[in-house]
């Protein structure tokens, strides 16, 4: 028996507590009810705009392929592919301002590559020589980020200092399906909201979050619903359609930067490869599931709108194949020399000034270094 | 034109007492006065002036955006702090009591005390963590966790607490200054002690990473911190009726750990007691007595010795005066040490 159906319930009429009224109406926050789409709808389309998305997407496509084969050969420890999501991943680094920042989860070396961060220092933390191989400032990228969405308070904290110093500057954090079910999901949200910062959000909901579908990760309507709650707006978009990615990302980031405050994105793209390179995807999902999305592959999709405008052509398609061989072959090169090691770092940056007890053990080391070279 | 020693005579003449709680709220507004970077936040730390009215009239003085009233979340709070690091605030963070710090250590743990050496350097966390710690104030359940092995454990983190008016002031201000991340441990039953204390012409204090020695002995050292420091104290005090003398070290630093002035010490005395309030078992005694014993097991007489609290949850207020370490628990500790043997 629920509360209403209780006897006498029916009877009860509180009166309305004083001066109570929702905040604000949620209609303009909500997401419209299908993800928004370019691709196919007629809409006109910037010719170097596309083409820059297009030549991104495959070398993005062939970077995903190159960085798998590489941990085959044991030159990476591990590496989370992010193919069928690259146009997620190119679109969040071509949406921002050389000043913006970029907050990247696990997944999204792509997205620092294509922001302009060479492809050695991306791949540092998964080949496991150090755990940033970069220095966050140079770029305005945040270290790749691994427990899961503790990066987005980082964003919300980097976008209101900013603010507060009058600089105009956004960041863009990113986060996974299986992500926004963390607490700091929640936390990152909700003090953007409150403090207006300008953020924003991009959720890649790929599906699943390792091997959970996400009906076992929510029950919201969609991920991009849950902005309503927080006070700020909520989008849909297809993330295997470039333009329209980079559409709704750009008038978001536009929004944050007038001081319109956060948005949330969520796009709607799927992982066609397994999780990492260790798992099994084919327990957890069926070859007809995949098969499906294949037809709806973001390069496929961008390739044959651009061509039958006649914005791509033959030339144009190898070109970019070619750019992205060569990028490949510059990468398996690099990785396949050893990295240098300096083994005395350990104790180099664990303060501003070592302590008398990390000296002590550096002193160890070093000890057992000389020894080991005699 | 004034000599010194006039100097030093007004000063003294302008010192008047001050409690804990009012040095730690004039360090924050010093720095922000100096460091236009430096920035407050928490949980009711602005219009109120926090629970314990340590950041009061900072809202007043600097604005809401200098010390500001945050939702209340913990890892949003130490989350956020993080990012206005990387763009170069200097954030010094309020938790509101020791147990709520809680949903903030993955904040605390994954990044703040990462980020340097995960960067090779690039980026500094200069954040300040402040938090009320320990019992004795008969609070409530949540209220009164010693926490400070769990932050100790964590390699980049420095842990530093005061235990009197001026360390309260001096070592807060370093910690704001420092370009690492220090939780600073601020005893709660602290807060009112007094002392009398010149705002305008703060002594200045040992740097954070050394001990000091509060009051010289030579039968035994107690070795000590924050809380428990007072209570060290009153026991030597007592001890002297029973021919002890005893050295009372306070460590004002946890980490980095004084290992020096801490050794010296106990290597005049031949014998040591480690008090803390917080639990025994994997505290922050047993680090300190394997420390002590591995550097000066020659100049032992006796085995270090460890006087904390139980191993237990915090006990309810009514039956906390059972748990803490008072000064007969200290005393006993101190027979214990086989006085006959040497002296
Ligand atoms: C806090 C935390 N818990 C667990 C993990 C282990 N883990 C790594 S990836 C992952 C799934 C993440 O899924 P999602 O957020 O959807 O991102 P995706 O992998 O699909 O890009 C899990 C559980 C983690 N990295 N961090």
């Amino acid at each position: 028996m629920t509360v209403q159906e209780l006897p006498g319930a029916a009877a009860y009429r509180p009166t309305p507590p004083p001066a109570w009224r929702p905040r604000t109406d949620p209609a303009p926050l909500l997401p419209d009810p299908e993800p928004y789409r370019v691709l196919g709808t007629g809409a006109e389309l910037d010719r170097a705009l596309m083409l820059k998305l297009y030549a991104e997407l495959v070398r993005g496509r062939r970077f995903n392929a190159q960085a798998t084969a590489l941990t085959k050969q044991g030159r990476l420890a591990v590496y989370p592919s992010s193919t069928g999501q690259e146009a997620c991943e190119v679109a969040a680094a071509l949406a921002l301002e050389e000043r913006d920042w970029l907050f990247p989860s696990y997944r999204d070396t792509l997205a620092a590559v294509a922001r302009g961060l060479d492809p050695v220092e991306a791949l540092t933390l998964l080949r496991g020589d150090w755990h940033t191989g970069y220095d966050p400032r140079r770029h305005r990228i945040a270290p790749l980020c691994t427990p899961l969405a503790t990066q987005l308070p980082h964003a919300v904290g980097l976008a209101h200092a900013a603010r507060l110093k009058g600089d105009d500057v956004v960041a863009l954090a990113l986060v996974g399906d299986g992500g926004t079910s963390e607490g700091d999901f929640h936390e990152a949200l909700n003090f953007a909201a409150v403090w207006r910062a300008p953020v924003v959000f991009l959720v890649q909901n790929n599906g699943f979050a390792i091997s959970v579908p996400l009906a076992k990760q929510t029950a919201a309507p969609s991920l991009a619903h849950k902005a309503v709650g927080y006070g700020m707006p909520g989008r849909l978009v297809d993330g295997n359609d470039a333009p329209a990615v980079h559409q709704v990302l750009g008038e978001a980031v536009a929004r944050a930067r007038r001081g319109g405050g956060p948005t949330l994105i969520e796009a709607v793209t799927y992982r066609m490869e397994a999780h990492t390179n260790a798992d099994d995807a084919t327990r957890y999902r069926g070859s007809a599931e995949v098969d499906a999305w294949r037809d709806h592959d973001p390069i496929r999709l961008l390739e044959d709108e651009l061509t039958a405008r006649g914005l791509l052509d033959e030339d144009g398609i190898r070109a970019a194949a070619e750019a992205a061989e060569t990028m490949a072959a510059a990468l398996r090169e690099q990785m396949n020399a050893e990295p240098s090691l300096t083994p005395m770092d350990l104790f180099a940056e664990v303060y501003a000034e070592q302590s008398g007890q990390l000296r002590e053990q550096a002193a160890q080391l070093r000890a057992e270094l000389e020894a080991e070279a005699r | 034109m004034t000599t010194a020693t006039d100097n030093t005579t007004a000063r003294r003449a302008d010192k008047k007492p001050a409690t804990m709680a009012q040095a730690l709220q004039r360090a924050m507004r010093d720095a922000m006065a100096e460091d236009p970077t430096v920035h407050v936040l928490g949980e009711d730390v602005g219009t109120l002036g926090g629970v314990f009215r340590v950041t009061d009239g900072l809202a007043k003085e600097f604005g809401e955006d200098r010390c500001t009233d945050t939702p209340l979340a913990e890892a949003g709070i130490l989350g956020t702090a993080v990012g206005m690091a990387m763009y170069g605030l200097r954030p010094v963070v309020e938790m509101q009591f020791d147990a709520f710090a809680y949903p903030a250590f993955e904040q605390l743990i994954s990044h703040v005390s990462k980020m340097r050496n995960r960067t090779r350097g690039a980026m500094a966390m200069p954040i300040v963590v402040r938090v009320p710690y320990g019992g004795g104030i008969g609070g409530v359940e949540h209220h009164s966790d010693s926490s400070e092995a769990y932050y100790m454990a964590t390699p980049g983190l420095k842990v530093v607490t005061p235990a009197t008016v001026e360390d309260a002031y001096g070592l807060l201000r370093e910690a704001i200054a420092c370009d690492d991340p220090v939780v600073f441990l601020e005893p709660k039953r602290l807060y009112w002690s007094k002392s009398d204390w010149s705002p305008e012409a703060p002594a200045p204090v040992e740097p954070i990473g050394k001990a000091v020695v509060r009051r010289a002995g030579r039968s035994a050292t107690l070795i000590t911190y924050g809380p428990s420091v007072p209570v060290c104290l009153e026991a030597a005090e007592a001890a002297r009726e029973e021919g002890w003398d005893l050295e009372v070290v306070d460590l004002r630093s946890l980490v980095p750990f004084d290992d020096e002035t801490v050794c010296a010490s106990v290597r005049r005395t031949g014998r040591a007691v480690v008090v803390h309030e917080s639990s025994g078992f994997g505290g922050p005694g047993g680090e300190i007595a394997a420390r002590v014993t591995e550097r000066c097991f020659h100049h032992l007489e006796a085995p270090v010795l460890r006087v904390a609290g139980f191993d237990i949850p915090y006990p309810p207020p009514m039956l906390e005066k059972h748990h803490l370490p008072g000064v007969d628990r200290v005393l006993d500790a101190v027979a214990r040490l086989q006085w006959e043997a040497g002296h």
